[in-house]
């Protein structure tokens, strides 16, 4: 990927993200924090083609904790994400309908 | 050659993919009708990036990377699992600080192995190992603070100064191993060691109620890393993603530092947020104490009801009793309404998670802007573990450390019940006027068992 190819892409993505939070109401700023929070977890992918390519001991042992990290915020991010989630409800909607909640 | 070429097909598609999901999973998370579905569709991004991640070519350490997913997500499941509602800002700040130090082990992988990687690639990888690592120690500083493992805010004279020395410590050392001036693994590592300790001595100094602010930042910052990285990666995916994270992020940073009254500036830089200490203007009368019996007739046949609960009402675990109340209200054809103050709980937003785990509907919760109104033509005005946020000496007495800060008008009220657990001052240490105003009347009691008994006396009627 070019410098320029990418630039664009950040410059894009950038604009993006303001434009897709912009409205949110208050009463979703923790369940969103924690959802763009699960989102960064991607560096999940990045983390396994570092250590997929760590050829020494201290890259393969760097690699591993950034894997195991990386697996925890991707994991952790969506299981407190939906948690919350998971809860919120409109008077309308049936109670006990989804019975989801606790695995 | 053409395996290389269809699995590379694969994967791209793949991660396009991916990251359409991550932007609609965000918007339909930014309204409480489809914010459900968003985590979902997300969640399935992440599953398939994941996967067609494993048809890279030319990996090895196979082995060694399902165990590391394993084990991580193994913890993450079930702590995430455990974890109570009330808890959730910081398990938050642990989630992130994880993904920060991923993106610096991404970093120092690159770094350590060398490699002729031009000088914006290595710029980036170094910028993203910094910040990484930065959101990562600072992010547990966060952790530690929020779960009470950190008692107090550690600051010293200087301490400022001494911040913006390690920062440009850290700025040369990643400097030299970005223009490969010395990229020796002792630089790198010195590198990475300052930027860590940097975190640390950022977020010790600033308290607890100034935290979640600092978490929405690291957590902003930790999408840059992963952007960086990305770049460095050349994948499209993490460089998509950690930038809407990026800049949702800072966004998010600042509508919380707006809601709370606190600039970015003065939350990183002040030291301030431990409490607004100090001694307020002396509040002269008396507060009027009332039965429970009383209120329950009150609220029994008062056509309109609101609700404040405050984090107070959380920890005493009244959230399900107080539930439990709006609904017999609501079927003798009251109109019960929550209003939530933007601090209320320990993050934005944090209280109306409490409620929901309680079964309350979204629908009868209303923010600061539009129940404030509204107050003047209610019958009473219910407040429950609130504290500051109702005080109205914010409005009309300059000498106190709260003055400016918005607050609900619960003092409009006909009739304003306060439930407390004994006379003394709050949290904060302010006296609060409204318990002195001619119609407040306190409730006394811990507030679960307070509600029990407005529950008991409003079934007693009929």
């Amino acid at each position: 990927m070019t410098g320029i190819v990418a630039l664009y892409i950040f410059m894009l993505a950038a604009f993006t993200g303001y434009e897709v939070i912009a409205k949110v109401p208050v009463i979703l700023h923790t369940p969103l924090m924690s959802g763009s929070n699960f989102v960064h977890g991607i560096v999940l992918v990045g983390a396994m083609v570092a250590l997929g390519s760590a050829d020494t001991t201290l890259e393969k042992v760097i690699g591993f904790t950034g894997v195991l990290l990386a697996a925890g915020n991707a994991v952790g991010g969506y299981v407190v994400t939906e948690r919350m989630l998971e809860m919120f409800k409109s008077s309308g909607a049936k109670r006990g309908d989804k019975s989801q909640g606790a695995h | 050659m053409s395996r290389y070429l269809s699995a590379d097909i694969l994967i791209q598609g793949s991660y396009l993919l991916t990251a359409f999901l991550f932007i609609m999973g965000l918007k339909r998370m930014s309204s409480p009708v489809t914010a459900r579905s968003g985590i979902l569709w997300a969640g399935a991004g992440m599953a398939l990036a994941t996967l067609v991640t494993f048809l890279y070519p030319d990996m090895t350490n196979y082995p060694l990377i399902i165990a590391a997913i394993v084990v991580g997500a193994l913890i993450a499941w079930w702590s995430g699992k455990r974890v109570a509602m009330t808890d959730m800002p910081q398990m938050i700040a642990l989630y992130n600080g994880m993904g920060g130090g991923a993106a610096a082990a991404i970093a120092a992988v690159e770094l350590y192995r060398g490699g002729d990687h031009g000088l914006v690639t290595m710029v980036l990888a170094v910028a993203g190992g910094l910040i990484g690592a930065v959101a990562f120690s600072g992010s547990l500083i966060a952790f530690g603070k929020l779960q009470g493992l950190i008692k107090r805010s550690y600051r010293f004279g200087g301490q400022q100064f001494f911040n913006l020395l390690l920062l440009l410590v850290a700025l040369v050392l990643g400097g030299m191993v970005a223009l490969h001036l010395n990229a020796s693994p002792a630089v790198i590592s010195a590198f990475f060691a300052v930027a860590l300790l940097l975190g640390l001595t950022m977020t010790l100094p600033i308290g607890g109620a100034d935290m979640p602010v600092v978490i929405s930042l690291y957590n902003a910052l930790t999408g840059l890393a992963v952007a960086f990285e990305g770049f460095v990666l050349g994948n499209a995916a993490m460089i998509i993603a950690g930038t809407v994270v990026g800049s949702a992020g800072t966004l998010l940073t600042q509508l919380m530092a707006k809601a709370m009254n606190r600039s970015l500036g003065n939350v990183l830089f002040s030291g301030f947020g431990e409490s607004g200490g100090g001694a307020a203007g002396a509040v002269t009368g008396s507060m009027k104490a009332i039965e429970a019996a009383d209120v329950g007739v009150m609220m029994a046949f008062a056509s309109k009801v609101i609700i404040v609960p405050g984090y107070g009402m959380a920890v005493a675990q009244a959230q399900h009793k107080v539930w439990e109340l709006t609904q017999l209200l609501v079927d003798r054809g009251v109109t019960v309404k929550f209003a939530i103050h933007p601090v209320a709980g320990r993050m934005p937003g944090h209280m109306n998670v409490l409620l929901a785990e309680a079964g309350v509907p979204y629908d009868l919760i209303s923010d600061l802007d539009e129940i404030n109104a509204e107050f003047e033509t209610a019958d009473v005005a219910l407040v429950i573990g609130a504290n500051d946020v109702v005080n109205p000496v914010a409005r009309n007495d300059r000498s106190s450390p709260i003055y400016g800060m918005p607050i609900l008008n619960a003092d409009k009220a006909r009739n304003c019940i306060v439930v407390k657990r004994g006379q003394g001052a709050g949290f904060s240490g302010i006296e609060n006027a409204l318990f002195y105003l001619d119609n407040t009347r306190m409730l006394y009691g811990d507030g679960q068992k307070a509600v029990a008994e407005l529950i008991g006396a409003v079934k007693a009627i009929e």
